[in-house]
């Protein structure tokens, strides 16, 4: 038997023991323990939104409603699913290292800006070849967030600095920087954002369909989604069936062994982060050219970096898995568009990252309740 | 127009309102020092800030008391601070992912709160300056120095306040020795939990108090997401401080100079991409981390869960 931890509660002859789980659960149990995870968040939720004076009910009605009620708006919950999606599966392969990449915000940024520039620097005439224009794009977006993801894992590999805390800066940085251009050279009119993209640098949306299938009309979801579960599927390739995924996990698992098997740490370190960065940025790249049509600040450097990291965790680092959950929280910052009070979404995403990260105490751990006298 | 930066008025105008955009950052940054030096990572701070802002926020509006409004924000950081220590210490929660959950509770259920209470935007009296009396008729130094709000100076004091806390008494002592080897402390009776919850909960009233330095006693409204980066920042700034409060004020000047001089940059109408000045600070903490990686250590326990072995 394992030995006890800590005692936590001792009641009328039972006893609540926490001990570490000597062997892996059983597979169905993580997945109840996250759904579990996000009953509780949202009960907590709704004690809070009803404490705030809302009725906690209706809001989440209206979440529903709102993102799943017809094909319009599933549509729509899809285009916000689609950055998420990226951004999550940026995280997912630096945390699947260990590598606390908080920057999937300023790379998806970055990236925003790399396929914008081959737009409006210009780096190709107006009227490219629509295929010629969007991998030209697509390419620029993911350079850019590979080398916003290369600053930091440089750092880190050569220096040491903390990755979270360079990744926070730079996500600033990425900011100010777009600024820069938004308000300087590529301003319009003095606006503070990029004229409009021509046709020909729009990622092909359903709605440009419609002539051939009428149902299709007024339907948003472009070819990001591709982009994203193409890149997923990929990743999941390379994660789980190759020989650097296999060098990824277990420097994530055990850097100690790994380092014994002789894999290069330093580098594995520089081309995660690169690798996370160009997912990231071909998020931007996505953003920018299948929704905003244009660089502007407040679209693209909405958070989808941050609630990267929330579907990252809560899909368990699994890419196939980060497709579905993607779609759930895309429900979630749809719905908050048009909830009242707006900030239920965010608030809620917050409680189920905390409760998701506490409840993996309990994939760690065992709760055993015994008698007080069945003590050995 | 660069000439105008350089009268006198315009540089004692940047360096008083540079002194005065320092409170913020170093309350969060030296309540983050103490949660730092025990070995925690908060990186909740900016979510903790936000609902501190609009705690005192709104409890000055609605009873016309600051003093409550402050007490209210340093009760809200507490609790903040408690649901994060139990995250952190009793369910061993990775801490860098942990705290970017607290900032998006922060940040939603502020913005919630807000619509909810108050709906639209409104503003309070805040602190008042206080007159020193000699020290504020120095010409220049006075104006500089000394015709701050209460907050503002109380933010000075703590600097050498945590300096003492943390170098001169046991308690210092044992967040130290807990942040630097739990094993070791624990072995001779410090009890890590307690001390980790302690320095959590004084790092989230400490946050919260600089939420409520900016609500009611430097902008004097509130607004969603009125922080934007601000605990973020002072969460770099004990690493820019190499865990050090001196370090820390050193951080918290420069990045609210910087700040300082912007705006008066877009005030004078000054034609210098404010862009370029605003992405500085960042550039440079990076680059103090690197610089100083080989000399200042981090506490070797940081970000580590501490897990009793029997």
């Amino acid at each position: 038997m394992a030995e006890s931890t800590s005692v936590q509660k001792k009641r009328a002859g039972f006893k609540i023991r926490v001990e570490p789980r000597l062997e892996e659960p059983a597979a169905w149990y993580p997945l109840a323990v996250s759904l579990g995870a996000i009953v509780v968040a949202l009960i907590l939720g709704g004690i809070l939104i009803s404490f705030a004076g809302g009725d906690p009910l209706k809001s989440y009605q209206h979440i529903a409603k709102a993102s799943f009620g017809d094909t319009g708006v599933l549509s729509d919950t899809i285009v916000k699913a689609t950055p998420i999606l990226l951004a999550a599966l940026a995280c997912s392969v630096a945390f699947r290292m260990k590598l606390w990449n908080i920057g999937a915000e300023g790379q998806f940024i970055m990236g925003a800006f790399g396929a914008s520039a081959v737009v409006l620097a210009p780096l190709l005439a107006e009227d490219t070849p629509r295929w010629l224009f969007l991998t030209v794009m697509v390419l620029a977006a993911m350079a850019a967030g590979a080398i916003w993801g290369f600053i930091p894992g440089y750092l880190k590999a050569k220096f040491n600095v903390n990755e979270i805390i360079s990744t926070l800066m730079m996500n600033y940085i990425a900011i100010a920087w777009i600024n820069f251009w938004i308000f300087g050279v590529w301003s319009e009119g003095g606006f503070q954002m990029s004229p409009k993209f021509p046709n020909n640098a729009w990622l092909p949306r359903l709605l440009e369909y419609a002539k051939e299938y009428p149902a299709l009309r007024g339907l948003t979801t472009h070819a990001g989604l591709l982009l994203g579960i193409v890149a997923a599927i990929i990743l999941w390739i390379i994660v789980y069936r190759s020989r650097w995924g296999y060098e990824i996990r277990l420097i994530g698992d055990n850097p100690q062994a790994a380092k014994y098997a002789g894999i290069n740490i330093t580098s594995n370190v520089i081309y995660v982060m690169m690798l996370s960065g160009a997912l990231a940025g071909l998020g931007g790249m996505s953003e920018v050219s299948g929704v905003v049509h244009r660089l502007q600040t407040a679209p693209i450097a909405a958070g989808y970096g941050f609630t990267g990291i929330i579907v990252a965790w809560l899909a368990k680092l699994n890419p196939l898995v980060i497709i579905v959950v993607s779609v759930l929280f895309g429900a979630l910052i749809l719905a908050g568009r048009e909830i009242q009070p707006s900030g239920v979404p965010k608030m809620i995403q917050g409680i189920i990252l905390v409760s998701l990260i506490a409840s993996d105490f309990l994939l760690r751990y065992r709760i055993r309740i015994v008698r007080a006298d069945a003590e050995e | 127009m660069i000439s105008d930066l350089f009268s006198v008025t315009v540089l004692i105008g940047i360096l008083a309102s540079g002194i005065r955009l320092a409170t913020p950052y170093l309350y969060a940054a030296i309540g983050e020092t103490f949660s730092q030096k025990s070995g925690v990572l908060n990186l909740g701070v900016e979510g903790q800030m936000l609902l501190g802002a609009f705690a005192a926020f709104y409890v000055a509006l609605s009873t016309g008391s600051l003093w409550l409004g402050m007490l209210t924000a340093m009760i809200v950081g507490a609790l903040m601070g408690l649901a994060m220590a139990y995250v952190t210490v009793n369910l061993h929660a990775q801490q860098g992912i942990s705290g970017i959950g607290f900032y998006l509770f922060g940040l939603g259920m502020s913005d919630l709160l807000f619509q909810k209470l108050m709906g639209n935007v409104e503003t309070v009296k805040g602190f008042p300056k206080i007159y020193i009396p000699g020290l504020s008729d120095i010409p220049g130094i006075g104006e500089i120095f000394f015709s701050q709000n209460i907050l503002v100076y109380g933010a000075y004091l703590l600097v050498p306040l945590a300096w003492f806390v943390l170098n001169k008494t046991t308690l210092g002592l044992k967040i130290r020795s807990v942040g630097e080897n739990p094993d070791a402390a624990d072995s001779l009776g410090v009890s890590v939990a307690r001390i980790r919850y302690f320095t959590i909960i004084l790092g989230g009233v400490l946050s919260g108090i600089a939420g409520a330095s900016l609500s009611i006693a430097l902008l004097n409204v509130f607004q969603q997401n009125m922080t934007s980066g601000l605990g973020f920042i002072a969460v770099a700034l004990v690493y820019f401080g190499g865990w050090r409060p001196v370090g820390v004020l050193g951080g918290a000047l420069l990045f609210s100079l910087i700040n300082s001089l912007q705006l008066w940059i877009q005030v004078l109408g000054i034609p210098i991409p404010s862009d370029i000045a605003v992405m500085m600070p960042y550039v440079l903490t990076i680059l103090v981390l690197v610089a100083t990686v080989s000399r200042v250590r981090s506490p070797s326990a940081l970000s580590k869960p501490f897990e009793r072995e029997n």
